[in-house]
């Protein structure tokens, strides 16, 4: 059965809304993009959407309680919310190192989660 | 402690513009830089915006805010600045004498040879956006809540409601989701959203987050906590149209509706003011209307891309160290003036015109096939064209040096159709 899906493409200020229509999962047309780079969007978005994850995750022992974490590269966009879940139950011990890995192979993406920033222990920080 | 620091610059703030204004000033050969920040690290508002979308422009790479902030604290580390944290600058006098205090040292006075205002900004609250209702917990500016979550780890709410589309509030609406939080909508007064595209479609579609374009928050419900908010949609004067009330219940009301710049300092200090963007007028070495005294980032506009605020940086920090040389020179005084869709440019005015300058403004209204082009004394000096401008994303055009080299009266910065493609 031929599909329509929409997107609005993020590329630019132009802010395309392209119609992509598939057959069981083949792209059959891409329009209302003004650009190649609206249709190269579209039929990723299609195929494989993926985003980068950032959330928090519990330290103890650290000048904050909290440390800013990220998935190294881009995972699945169905897995979001998934990552986050699973990140909410993992405390890390102060310090944290810059670019730390904080759960490797997070759901058997192949991609690691990571620290976005150092986190000192409270003796050493705030004083 | 009471001691007269004579430094050769104190820049006021440490976030993304500060920052690079000290590590500008000190690669331009100053030697005792001080760098002043109240709170207990470096960064500014970078170490809570903990999602990507920074540094596409200086880094050629997409970072979160903590990663772009730490590529400059890693520098300022090992530069030799000198770095007062926990400090306030609570004075700037027009001689450029500065106040600040801390637990260590008490109150510290500095004599600089120049001063970097680079103070950020704060947000619009409740009070200015005049929302009628109790004065209940639960109604929270969005910046206050994106530091509750991400720096103190803490859930300001679990059902919310979100007034005005500002990138915060966009970026607040799925961090609240990701949290387990139900973000039952977004309300925007004006008919077009305030934040990138990219934050609508990564904040609020993935997460099937309505929005409500032309719709504003009218009362809000509770006495000791929020219970609910009502809303309705407005007629083109930004009015409620009546009958179109409806009740929601909420337990917190998250408002994203504008930056103000930081400019308390300022004013004491006599800096001029610029009406609409609410920071200093500043020249093209971002030096302010009053000498010695430079500004950069968003304590002169809001700059929505943390790229701009570096570049803004390295050019008053750049400046200050002129100007601390004795090398700064005005040869004359040109005003940068908006042109047909143009609400404001920065820097305002051209004082040294001896070099390219690089210009920085918001258009009016949203513009499809445009140029945008740079006129002095009429004549065009530098043009390109944009597919599409909108009010929430600054554009950027450059002046020549070549073009400023005889007599200049005034530059016009404007965005008119671009015939050829209509
Ligand atoms: C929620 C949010 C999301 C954002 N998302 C993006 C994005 O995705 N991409 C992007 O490119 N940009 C983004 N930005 C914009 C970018 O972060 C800002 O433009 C940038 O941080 C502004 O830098 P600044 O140094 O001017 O101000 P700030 O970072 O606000 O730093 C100002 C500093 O001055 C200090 N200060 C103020 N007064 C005093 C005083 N009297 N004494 C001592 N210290 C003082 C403050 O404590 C603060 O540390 C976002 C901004 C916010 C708020």
């Amino acid at each position: 059965m031929r599909r329509k899906h929409e997107f609005i493409c993020i590329n630019c200020p132009l802010s395309c809304t392209v119609e992509l229509f598939e057959e069981d999962g083949e792209v059959l047309e891409v329009r209302g993009n003004e650009c190649a780079v609206g249709e190269k969007y579209a039929v990723t978005e299609f195929r494989d959407p993926r985003r980068r994850v950032t959330t928090t995750v519990r330290v103890r022992g650290g000048v904050l309680p909290v440390v800013p974490v990220a998935t190294a590269s881009p995972v699945p966009k169905r897995l979001v919310r998934e990552v986050v879940r699973v990140l909410a139950s993992v405390e890390l011990e102060a310090p944290v190192e810059m670019g730390q890995v904080v759960m490797p192979d997070v759901l058997g993406t192949g991609v690691d989660v990571i620290a976005t920033r150092p986190l000192p222990s409270a003796r050493k920080g705030r004083g | 402690m009471s001691r007269t620091w004579k430094p050769d610059v104190v820049v006021i703030g440490a976030g993304p513009a500060g920052l690079g204004a000290a590590l500008a000033a000190r690669e331009a050969g100053l030697r005792e830089v001080v760098l002043v920040e109240r709170d207990f690290e470096l960064g500014g508002i970078l170490p809570q915006c903990i999602h990507d979308g920074f540094g596409s422009i200086v880094f050629e790479q997409v970072l979160t805010g903590p990663e772009y902030a730490q590529r400059f604290i890693e520098r300022v580390e090992r530069s030799g600045i000198e770095v007062l944290l926990d400090t306030m600058v609570l004075e700037l006098r027009p001689d450029r004498r500065v106040v600040a205090v801390n637990s260590r040292d008490g109150v510290l006075e500095m004599e600089p040879g120049a001063v970097v205002l680079a103070m950020g900004c704060r947000e619009r609250t409740r009070h200015q956006v005049l929302i009628p209702g109790f004065r209940p917990a639960g109604v929270i500016c969005a910046g206050a809540a994106q530091r509750e979550i991400n720096i103190e780890g803490l859930m300001p709410g679990h059902r919310v409601v979100i007034l005005g589309s500002g990138d915060i509030g966009l970026i607040m609406a799925r961090r609240f989701t990701l949290e387990g939080a139900e973000v039952e909508g977004v309300y925007e007064i004006m008919d077009y959203p305030g934040g990138l595209t990219r934050n609508l479609v990564q904040c609020l579609h993935d997460f099937q987050i309505p929005l409500h374009l032309s719709h504003t928050v009218t009362f809000i419900h509770g006495r000791k906590r929020v219970e609910a908010v009502t809303v309705a949609r407005v007629d083109g004067n930004r009015k409620p149209v009546p009958g179109t009330e409806r009740l929601v219940e909420c337990d917190t009301l998250v408002l994203s509706v504008g930056l103000i710049p930081e400019n308390e300092l300022s004013k004491k200090a006599g800096v001029a003011l610029h009406p609409v963007t609410g920071g200093p007028v500043v020249d093209e070495l971002m030096e302010t209307s009053v000498e010695g005294i430079f500004a950069c980032g968003n304590v002169v506009s809001v700059f929505d891309l943390v790229d701009y605020v570096t570049f803004t940086a390295q050019v008053a920090g750049r400046g200050a160290a002129e100007f601390v040389g004795g090398r700064r020179r005005h040869r004359g005084e040109v005003p940068v003036k908006p042109g047909r869709n143009v609400r404001f440019v920065v820097p305002q005015r051209l004082r040294c015109l001896d070099r390219e300058v690089e210009l920085y403004f918001r258009v009016e209204r949203p513009e499809k096939s445009v140029q945008v082009r740079v006129l002095v004394d009429g004549k065009p000096v530098s043009s390109k064209k944009a597919r599409m401008v909108r009010p929430p994303e600054m554009v950027r055009a450059s002046i020549p040096a070549e073009a400023l080299s005889g007599q200049v009266r005034e530059v016009v910065v404007e965005v008119v159709p671009d015939e050829k493609e209509a």
